[in-house]
């Protein structure tokens, strides 16, 4: 796929490249764009990347992304990056990043959590990086991979 | 370190500082304590106890602080009798109980309450117990009695045994003695073992865990064995207890291959694991045990207020 093609077939919104091949559905997921909403959305699955060997590009028209759904977006794909366009040009360019702390993004998978009985928000604090591992604020239990997915 | 107004949630909070200023603030109050009996540095000062969940001798045992302390008492023993029934929520609770009472001390059935409830509070709060998460101030009681016990933490050896997987005092208890040079044979049932991010933990801090299932075999390298009930409550299914009920008996026989300087531990209360045999002979620890949860709570309570 020639790289002209991946980022200015939009004229204004985000592309979201270098996402993990397979993981597109839970990006549009996480984005809220499961349902047709107004602007073009735009889903390449699978593509050959330097960087990754396959990964998958988000390319959602007229939508620009809040700090939140950026960080959420790092938790299932901590390379990729976030392109801002704008009259078919790229006008920012930046990486995601786990944040040291994730505020209501994730819901605890404890089931006897307390914040998931009481009104709080739930709260994560990084562990590690690489592999991601997530320690609960309240009940202190760890999370790691696939269960964070699920958490989302 | 300032105490006042801090509160008591987990273990993890603490650092190895933290753990030996409380033992020796606990050691300095025990010497008062026999010297008079009694003290006033708590006089006015009211403790709130919040029991959410049954629990007579960790609630006894705040509350004989408190009173020892020369300070008084207000509080419940089961949510049944609170608005709780009503649906009130943990945080209103809290911020109602918080107007009547200088510290606030709760046992709650879910984990991560006590965190809840301390970050709501303005005043100090102590977990004594969450669900199966951490019982922070058993731990410290079980540090402060090894401690007075051997005369150090470091170079010992210490077998936790049974309930390894739902035992929060095993968690805390563990996740502590990482700070110091120990090694921790982890025995349990195949069912109940520690779980997995405690151990890969303890192993990072430079812990030498060794898990097995045979007591027997263990036994001769310990200096201190720390027995656990297995807590039928916990266990979301009747028949996984029943596979692991009455697994290990500590008795004479067991102990015979013991060193003689072996202290058998248990957070108590106590069901089959320990035989009452053992209470006549130099391995029963655990009423000492039980006696030192007075001076480290009174340590606690007085430092959170401010008045030590």
């Amino acid at each position: 796929m020639p790289e002209s093609l991946k980022i200015e077939v939009i004229p204004e919104g985000t592309v979201i490249d270098h996402i993990p091949a397979g993981k597109w559905l839970k990006v549009i997921e996480i984005l809220g764009l499961t349902e047709p909403n107004g602007g073009t959305l735009l889903i390449a699955s699978n593509v050959p990347s330097k960087k990754l060997g396959r990964k998958d590009i988000v390319k959602v028209e007229g939508r620009y992304l809040s700090e939140e759904e950026v960080n959420k977006i790092a938790l299932i794909a901590p390379m990729a990056t976030v392109n801002i366009v704008k009259d078919y040009k790229i006008i920012e360019k930046f990486n995601v990043e786990i944040p040291d702390e994730i505020t209501g993004i994730l819901k605890c998978p404890n089931p006897n959590c307390v914040s998931n009985h009481e009104y709080v928000t739930s709260r994560f604090h990084v562990e590690s990086r690489e592999p991601l591992k997530l320690r609960c604020h309240y009940c202190e239990r760890t999370i790691e991979g696939e269960d964070i997915i699920g958490s989302l | 370190m300032d105490w006042k107004g801090r509160d008591v949630v987990s273990i993890r909070d603490f650092s190895k500082d933290d753990i030996e200023f409380v033992s020796k603030v606990a050691e300095r109050l025990e010497e008062e304590l026999n010297e008079r009996g009694s003290l006033d540095y708590a006089r006015g000062k009211i403790l709130a106890t919040l029991f959410f969940e049954p629990s007579t001798r960790t609630r006894l045992s705040f509350e004989s602080a408190m009173h020892r302390l020369g300070g008084s008492v207000i509080g419940f023993s089961s949510a049944s009798s609170t608005s709780v029934k009503k649906g009130e929520s943990l945080a209103d609770t809290i911020k109602t109980v918080e107007q009547y009472s200088d510290v606030i001390v709760i046992r709650h059935p879910m984990e991560g309450a006590a965190r809840l409830a301390a970050e709501v509070a303005e005043v100090p709060v102590i977990n004594a117990g969450d669900g199966s998460n951490q019982h922070p101030t058993q731990t410290l009681l079980d540090l402060y009695t090894i401690k007075k016990t051997f005369g150090k933490i470091d170079g010992i050896t210490i077998g936790l045994l049974g309930d390894l997987k739902y035992g929060r005092t095993v968690h805390s208890l563990a996740e502590a003695l990482a700070f110091y040079d120990v090694k921790l044979y982890l025995i349990s049932p195949e069912l109940l073992r520690m779980p997995r991010h405690i151990v890969d933990e303890l192993r990072e801090k430079g812990v030498k865990v060794y898990e097995t299932t045979d007591l027997e075999g263990a036994i001769p390298e310990l200096d201190v064995l720390y027995v656990t009930r297995i807590q039928r409550e916990r266990f979301p299914d009747e028949e996984e207890y029943l596979k692991v009920k009455g697994s290990y008996q500590v008795n004479l026989e067991v102990l015979k291959n013991a060193k003689e300087t072996l202290k058998v531990m248990h957070p108590l209360p106590r069901v089959d694991e320990i035989h009452p045999d053992v209470d006549k002979t130099e391995h029963a620890l655990y009423f000492r045990q039980v006696f030192s949860g007075v001076p480290v709570r009174m340590a606690l309570l007085g430092l959170t207020l401010g008045v030590l």
